[in-house]
């Protein structure tokens, strides 16, 4: 039987770029940023929560060939890309006031829903996120 | 040239997000134009090349898909909902959805009600698409 999820995965466009919105603005934790030299792993997690991690992945070669990265990267940035999170919150509200003024675009704002408030943003490359402070945790 | 796909993608993504947001106003495609630092002709093409439809029609979509989650998940009468979602007449409203949904408001209130799903999802998957996926039914 399954008992955890640990680790999940988002494109992103740029590393360094990611690693600055995910920990300096988004407020979540660098769990590693370690190069491989064949690829940067590069993985956040919710502060306290080092069980789970977010893979912030950089499409591109070996893994696959540049116009197949083309394309993923063409999804991205049309906000088609399959991945996004849900984070929770302890503060919806608050958390939308102090992510607004470092400037996050975001998509909706805090509403209430039958299930909890919850909200969403871009990241710098198109993916979508949301947060939200949910009555229970299955939201 | 793909840095110019993407660069070009962001930004009708971002056109696209602010109707999301500002659906219930009126449209000025000028404005969101300018707010992307293209034209108004470029805004157009380039957002039904990214997107497959034009600004206008993706807007008229979100509108009535957001009429239709009031339906579902409130009491408010029609008119209210209409123009609470950006119409000025309740006919060009009634007519509106019609073409898009397939049925009148009421009979799609009365056919469908409350749905059990995170709103972010009923939005995604609820919304009239002209590319022929969603129709607005809901299985039992």
């Amino acid at each position: 039987m399954f008992t955890a999820i640990t680790q999940s995965q988002i494109y992103v466009l740029d590393q360094d770029e990611a690693r600055t919105f995910y920990v300096d603005v988004l407020g979540l934790d660098l769990h590693t940023d370690t190069d491989l030299g064949l690829m940067r792993w590069l993985t956040v997690t919710a502060p306290g929560e080092p069980g789970r991690q977010i893979l912030l992945e950089k499409p591109g070669p070996p893994s696959m060939d540049e116009s197949t990265a083309e394309q993923v990267r063409e999804l991205v940035t049309k906000g088609a890309m399959g991945g996004w999170l849900m984070l929770t919150t302890d503060d919806c509200h608050a958390t939308y006031e102090k992510l607004l003024a470092k400037g996050v675009e975001f998509t909706d704002e805090p509403t209430e829903k039958p299930y909890g408030v919850d909200c969403g943003l871009r990241d710098p490359f198109g993916n979508r996120i949301r947060f939200g402070q949910l009555y229970t945790p299955s939201g | 040239m793909s840095r110019a796909v993407e660069e070009s993608n962001r930004r009708m993504l971002r056109v696209r997000d602010r109707m999301d947001r500002c659906y219930a106003q009126p449209s000025d495609l000028a404005a969101l134009a300018r707010s992307v630092h293209v034209s108004r002709t470029y805004l157009i093409r380039a957002f039904r090349a990214t997107f497959g439809e034009t600004p206008h029609q993706y807007l008229r979509r979100r509108r009535v898909e957001r009429s239709m989650d009031l339906l579902r998940e409130t009491d408010r009468g029609v008119t209210e909902i209409c123009m609470a979602v950006g119409f000025t007449s309740l006919g060009t409203f009634s007519r509106t959805f019609r073409d898009i949904v397939g049925e009148s408001p009421t009979d799609y209130r009365r056919r469908v009600g409350r749905l059990p799903v995170p709103t972010c999802f009923a939005k995604s998957w609820l919304r009239p698409s002209p590319f022929g996926e969603a129709s607005g039914d809901v299985a039992e």
